[in-house]
């Protein structure tokens, strides 16, 4: 990926401070709910999705009650292909972390992404998700962007 | 059988542990649960294995596993009509052929030819013919000859994304695929020539599903369907019986009956209708309900009602629902909390 950026200048802006530092283990604390994506790598830069504003505080919302999550994350450009990567992520690195009774649901922030709906399908079909983590390619990509960046 | 009208309840009569991952799909044996022949249910899942179940007595055993023949999830399964042959359809493109003797499963024969993952296997009526179904878009029909080879008689290309499920009709040679395309297409063959093509397209724009259909069934006379889907509903299809050849003028297009919506709150994954008439429905809301025709109100044409809702039938999605094909209210669920659910569906006294 040293060639060809999707996104070749983002705008990188400044990390939140933490108030808990290793997030997965105090997943069963709320709100913990948004370090664990904010800590994700771009799949095509050095920088966390946090620091590119993909995933904000406002856009993971938590219903404890309802065991439901929805995370809403903003490409950083129109016609971003790693859009479903990104999402991939997000989906993984919560069916990780979050009890399984949680649903999840996970789509690009309204018209910020020109094939929005294409990519929003994709991210909530179980089967085509299942059949992606069978990917050793797609896997490895999901985990180098998984990798705690930050202690 | 006004037991419809009584009070009935979802009895848990076990839980059938084992598989290390998501349970996607369920076959009951056809020719077993009868005369004295133990049920028999098949079960595979994305820990890549296939189990079979048994009943012994009361209690359901786990009597094989299929195992280091798929090298990704399994995805379906589906007994031949006679019982003998077992066909999964995997993840890693494959459909595999199982032969049972004498209660050990061998892998008889594996069929290549999709691109990539296969998602469903059906046979027909007379164990002549299967067809499988693929992320590659397209539908494979296949021919069963002596010796378990198998000929692909026809690819059928028509969908426009991945192909979620194949089923064929009950009693008659007509094939029928849903997908994320978000259609049902009909496919039938031509009188002469061995050519399969499709005869009818089910979308939105006339009355179909408005996301990815992931299921469909039929009742036991074969004149009406049920699809469920992403978009939340149900729906009923109806066609003309009495009409035996499925194509040219002869073809009676299936029309829309009655859609049930409001019910799931989350994608409908299965749906299954039993021979007495009742639809069973799995979701990822966790949870199975029950409908029957309303015979009420029939002016307006047929209609369907909400007969009982078992709410967090499972931990997690619900992805199928299998009504033993015998006269009895058994029913068979999976999830993707890793176990299957043997139900009866019982009169409170």
């Amino acid at each position: 990926m040293v060639s060809g950026l999707i996104n070749a200048n983002p705008v990188v802006y400044e990390r939140k401070e933490r108030r808990i530092r290793d997030p997965v283990a105090h997943a069963d604390e709320f709100p913990y709910k948004w370090y664990m994506h904010a800590d994700i790598k771009d799949p095509e830069h050095p920088y966390s999705l946090e620091e590119l504003k993909v995933v904000t505080e406002d856009a993971v919302e938590v219903d404890d009650k309802h065991s439901h999550v929805r995370v809403t994350f903003t490409p950083t450009v129109e016609h971003c292909s790693m859009a479903t990567v990104i999402g991939l992520c997000l989906r993984v690195k919560l069916m990780r972390s979050l009890p399984s009774r949680y649903k999840v649901d996970i789509k690009v922030a309204p018209g910020t992404h020109a094939t929005e709906a294409a990519v929003n399908k994709q991210l909530n079909d179980k089967e085509r998700v299942a059949a992606a983590l069978e990917n050793p390619n797609l896997v490895e990509m999901v985990d180098q962007c998984l990798t705690p960046t930050y202690a | 059988m006004d037991l419809f009208e009584g009070n009935l309840e979802l009895k848990e009569i076990q839980k059938l542990e084992g598989h290390t991952d998501r349970v996607w799909s369920l076959a009951w044996n056809p020719t077993t649960g009868v005369s004295g022949i133990p049920a028999m249910l098949a079960s595979c899942s994305g820990d890549k294995t296939v189990r079979i179940w048994q009943q012994n007595g009361h209690s359901w055993e786990c009597k094989a596993i299929l195992d280091e023949t798929h090298t990704r999830t399994v995805r379906s399964c589906a007994w031949s009509p006679s019982g003998k042959l077992l066909a999964t359809a995997s993840f890693d493109a494959t459909t595999a052929i199982w032969e049972n003797v004498g209660g050990d499963f061998e892998c008889v024969a594996t069929l290549e030819g999709h691109e990539n993952e296969v998602k469903s296997v059906s046979w027909n009526a007379s164990g002549s013919l299967l067809a499988t179904c693929s992320r590659d878009k397209s539908v494979w029909i296949w021919e069963v000859m002596p010796g378990n080879e198998f000929e692909c008689v026809s690819v059928l290309q028509g969908h426009t994304q991945d192909v979620k499920m194949v089923q064929w009709h009950p009693n008659m040679d007509i094939l029928f695929s849903c997908s994320y395309d978000n259609t049902i297409k009909i496919w039938a063959e031509d009188g002469d020539s061995d050519d399969w093509h499709c005869v009818q397209t089910i979308s939105e724009a006339n009355n179909g599903h408005s996301s990815t259909v992931w299921a469909l069934s039929f009742n036991s006379k074969g004149d009406r369907m049920v699809t469920c889907s992403d978009d939340l509903t149900l729906k009923i299809w109806e066609s003309d019986s009495k009409t035996t050849s499925p194509v040219g003028d002869g073809y009676a297009p299936w029309i829309h009956v009655s859609t049930l919506s409001g019910y799931h709150d989350r994608t409908i994954f299965s749906v299954h209708w039993s021979r007495e008439g009742i639809i069973a429905s799995g979701a990822a809301d966790d949870a199975i309900r029950f409908f029957i025709e309303n015979k009420d109100g029939l002016i307006d044409g047929p209609s369907y009602k909400l007969l009982l809702k078992k709410e967090k039938a499972h931990d997690m999605d619900v992805n199928s629902v299998q009504w033993i094909s015998k006269e009895t209210r058994l029913l068979a669920s999976a999830s993707d909390d890793g176990t299957i659910k043997i139900w009866e569906l019982a009169s409170l006294p």
